[in-house]
């Protein structure tokens, strides 16, 4: 496969066909494969060719459509009725294949139930909530960025990326000391499984029982420190707003989708800081840039790369039909670089005005940790901008790979005290 | 098209023509107000859209949901019995001349 593929009409079989100003057009087919390591490697040439292709795409490889551009991402987004959740956010379709795990009440919910346990994270994971723990958060950050200044060489991957949120994040939900060793490739097997049944898909799920166990373990009550933002899900209960079953598997979305997601954040937005040095100055000559370019670093790499839904009706998507029961693949990355939508979108600008990007998706399911996200990026980006004179890569830079997550393997940099 | 004054900090004032059904949020982004963040792009969750509605322009809105008034909670300006959240004022006709102040800061 080429990595910026070929375009094709796609065949009657694929139901791909749509009715445009009275002319049947059909959806065109693309032979790429967004889940393959030569598409990781370099997505950005690939997505191009997705939006040009159209506003919806089929992609015969996986057998499912596609929207790259930001108007119908947001589209898709932001109509979830047509677009459900509750089919699976990955290839797979809940109707039709027994998930691999037993479904998110969140992720994996369409309204009304949705609705309910949603308020619950929305209030656990409050702006109010966010003013407690700031000071602590950040204190930790100084002291990172001061850890890693004394080292001056070192991977920001595992020693800043990865070890910040682990030092902040796991203790904010309460969770024991032990086992914490289990969150990463946890994550990493949640991100993978919304995949197609390839080989990272595969490999994931055969590793998957260790880290289950200790999931499953660490999300009920009696395992989670008072205080926290898994004992204040569990207080819940109490309230009557969710059942005793339902507050481990809410647990269960923080440590699914709270700490990758934040290491691929922050490890993005240290690349972009090290690979553009003029918004590393203008951030340094103004620190309450931070919170904007993490949010700028979000848009700009994407953390979280796709998510499917699937439609629960026949339906027309700028004009093209997709039938009922279709997953339909959003390219998030594709959508924050849309030209359509983004003036110089290629450039990393930390003034951007980055609201209305998808990286944190769109709608009733946004990411319901953003505010810990930025958070963390804020007060980590803050401090290296008040700390730091210059960062700068000093080896060979390696990329990880997970069906989902866009992120490093290895980045190694020299800090500059300022 | 209803008129929105957003009124800055420092006094400066600027007017914008608002769409019917659009959020004050979303009117403040598209004209480039600066002041208005919107983080969450209109979702009511991140509380960075904050604005204290000016006058008697409070009793015209319709009222605070509690969802909203958690989020006001948060909000890192000072809450104030005028304080909205402009992601939750819908522009209707009615509200032509509506004048929102905005805060110190949003984060």
């Amino acid at each position: 496969m080429t990595t910026t593929g070929t375009v094709h009409s796609a065949t009657e079989a694929a139901g791909a066909q749509g009715v445009n100003g009275g002319a049947h057009l059909r959806i065109p087919g693309l032979d790429v494969d967004p889940f393959a390591i030569s598409f990781f490697e370099d997505p950005h040439p690939t997505h191009e060719v997705l939006r040009e292709a159209g506003p919806v795409v089929h992609l015969d490889k996986w057998n499912v459509y596609a929207v790259a551009r930001y108007a119908e991402v947001h589209a898709v987004l932001n109509d979830p009725q047509t677009f459900c959740s509750s089919r699976g956010v990955g290839l797979s379709d809940f109707a039709k294949e027994k998930p691999w795990r037993p479904p998110s009440l969140i992720l994996e919910a369409d309204p009304p139930a949705h609705t309910r346990t949603r308020a619950v994270l929305n209030k656990v994971l409050s702006p109010a909530v966010m003013k407690q723990i700031r000071d602590r958060f950040a204190a930790a950050a100084e002291a990172k960025v001061d850890e890693l200044l004394a080292k001056g060489s070192f991977d920001a991957v595992t020693d800043l990326a990865e070890a910040y949120p682990l030092s902040v994040f796991p203790d904010a939900v309460g969770l024991k000391q032990e086992g914490r060793e289990h969150l990463l490739p946890y994550a990493g097997l949640v991100f993978n499984a919304f995949g197609p049944p390839n080989e990272l898909r595969q490999n994931a799920i055969e590793r998957s029982a260790p880290h289950q166990a200790y999931v499953q373990e660490q999300c009920q009550r009696d395992n989670l420190a008072p205080g926290g933002f898994g004992a204040c899900i569990h207080a819940r209960v109490d309230s009557g707003d969710i059942t005793a079953a339902e507050a481990p598997m809410l647990v269960r979305s923080l440590l699914s989708a709270g700490i990758d997601t934040t290491v691929n954040g922050l490890g993005a937005a240290i690349y972009c800081l090290a690979r553009y040095p003029e918004e590393f100055a203008r951030l340094r000559s103004d620190p309450s840039l931070a919170r904007n370019a993490f949010e700028e670093a979000v848009r700009y790499e994407s953390p979280v790369q796709t998510f499917f839904r699937t439609t629960t009706k026949d339906v027309e998507i700028s004009g093209y039909h997709v039938g009922e029961g279709e997953k339909i693949l959003m390219f998030l990355g594709a959508a924050n670089r849309d030209p359509r939508r983004w003036v110089d979108p290629e450039r990393y600008d930390i003034t951007r005005k980055t609201s209305g990007h998808v990286g944190f998706g769109s709608g009733i399911h946004m990411c319901v940790g953003q505010l810990v996200a930025r958070l963390e990026g804020e007060v980590m980006l803050a401090a290296l901008s008040r700390k730091v004179a210059s960062i700068q890569i000093t080896g060979e830079v390696k990329r990880r790979f997970n069906n989902t997550l866009r992120g490093l393997d290895s980045l190694p940099i020299t800090l500059t005290p300022a | 098209m209803p008129s929105i004054t957003f009124i800055h900090p420092d006094s400066r004032a600027e007017s914008v023509d608002a769409k019917d059904g659009d959020s004050a949020m979303y009117t403040a982004l598209l004209h480039g107000i600066d002041g208005i963040v919107g983080e969450c792009g209109g979702g009511a969750v991140c509380a960075t859209c904050h604005v204290y509605v000016d006058g008697d322009w409070m009793g015209k809105l319709s009222p605070v949901g509690d969802d909203e008034d958690e989020l006001l909670e948060g909000v890192a300006a000072e809450r104030l019995p005028n304080s909205r959240l402009s992601c939750q004022i819908k522009i209707t006709p009615e509200l032509d001349g509506l004048v929102l102040r905005l805060p110190e800061r949003q984060v």
